[in-house]
């Protein structure tokens, strides 16, 4: 098993999560995303026609931020679906990749886990630190919420959390393991979480509150939220499901040919 | 199942393991290009512009909503 073995299969994991990934969020996430723009485009025109008094507020509201109005190059036809199939591709095979390299990194180095079960640990952990804790903190808006007057502030703030995210989720693994070997698995995965846990509140308590939402409807935004996370856990469900099943594989493969040569060599 | 297997008491068959002299170049080339994959599709032509324009931004814009990322 070498990083090769582990590339190749982590790219078609991430090859094959994209497309589910596409299928869900095109099935779940685009009645959403469509419903928050005809939100949007009818609150526009309202807007224009109530002359002076409203324009600020929903300006403020951020209605006018968004890519369908004025310059725009690409129809929403085209949008959600190529451009999502492509963005949805895009992020599968770039994360299979990572998760994969990852995976190889931990390879026999996770206590007595055998290549299957790192390799799964490993997505795991990548789904809570990478997409669950972030989106807590900050959740998917959709079109219509957010103005685009804070977006580097928001984009500052999500990526920078995401990194404190993954970092204490590194640094906790490690020193979980260096527990383990002290104390037990039990103190190992125990004070691993709650040191992960410790770190991700702390810093949520620290990082600025964004809400931009506004007077848009809580049905909406919550149907739309719910589908986001559910797209981002078929991402992720299905690259550490298919990655761990080749691994495995690879490694079930690998030993039957050792213990062929070791029987071959004992005749 | 009746007859005792010869089992493996002789310890856990060691388990693989990955040089990282040998993995550190993979990880490098392969950690920045999935990087700069994941910037294009999550963040580029919001807070920063590479190329400008919108039209990145608008390709990829319901996969940036749905997927989580700050879009506008």
């Amino acid at each position: 098993m070498g990083a090769r073995a582990f590339l190749v299969r982590g790219l078609l994991a991430g090859l094959l999560a994209g497309l589910v990934t596409f299928l869900v969020a095109h099935q779940v996430g685009e009645p959403q995303v469509e419903a928050a723009i005809s939100l949007e485009e009818s609150a526009a025109p309202a807007a224009a026609d109530d002359g002076h008094s409203h324009s600020h507020d929903d300006e403020a509201a951020g209605g006018h931020s968004h890519g369908d109005e004025g310059g725009t190059e690409i129809s929403r036809g085209t949008q959600r679906t190529w451009g999502l199939l492509t963005g949805s591709l895009a992020v599968g095979v770039a994360l299979g990749g990572l998760v994969a390299l990852v995976a190889a990194g931990t390879l026999g180095r996770l206590g007595r886990m055998l290549p299957g079960q790192s390799t799964a640990l490993v997505a795991l952990i990548g789904f809570v630190s990478v997409a669950l804790v972030p989106f807590l903190k900050y959740p998917a808006t959709p079109p219509a919420v957010g103005s685009g007057d804070t977006i580097g502030d928001r984009t500052g703030l999500y990526f920078g959390f995401l990194v404190v995210s993954v970092l204490a989720a590194v640094l906790a693994t490690y020193g979980g393991l260096r527990l383990r070997e002290r104390f037990g698995t039990y103190a190992g995965v125990v004070g691993g979480a709650a040191a992960y846990l410790l770190v991700v509140v702390v810093a949520g308590q620290l990082f600025a509150t964004v809400n931009e939402v506004g007077d848009f409807p809580a049905d909406t935004l919550w149907f739309f939220r719910r589908s986001s996370l559910i797209t981002l856990a078929t991402l992720w469900g299905v690259l550490g499901v298919v990655l761990t099943g080749l691994v495995s594989r690879l490694y079930a493969q690998e030993t039957a040919v050792a213990q062929r040569r070791e029987l071959a060599a004992s005749l | 199942m009746s007859h005792p297997v010869a089992a493996p008491v002789t310890g856990a068959p060691a388990l693989p393991v990955i040089p990282l002299r040998e993995l550190a170049p993979w990880a490098l080339f392969f950690g920045l290009l999935g990087t700069l994959i994941l910037f294009f599709v999550s963040a580029d032509q919001g807070a920063v512009s590479i190329p400008a324009g919108t039209a990145v931004h608008e390709w990829v814009h319901d996969a940036r909503h749905l997927l989580g990322y700050p879009c506008h």
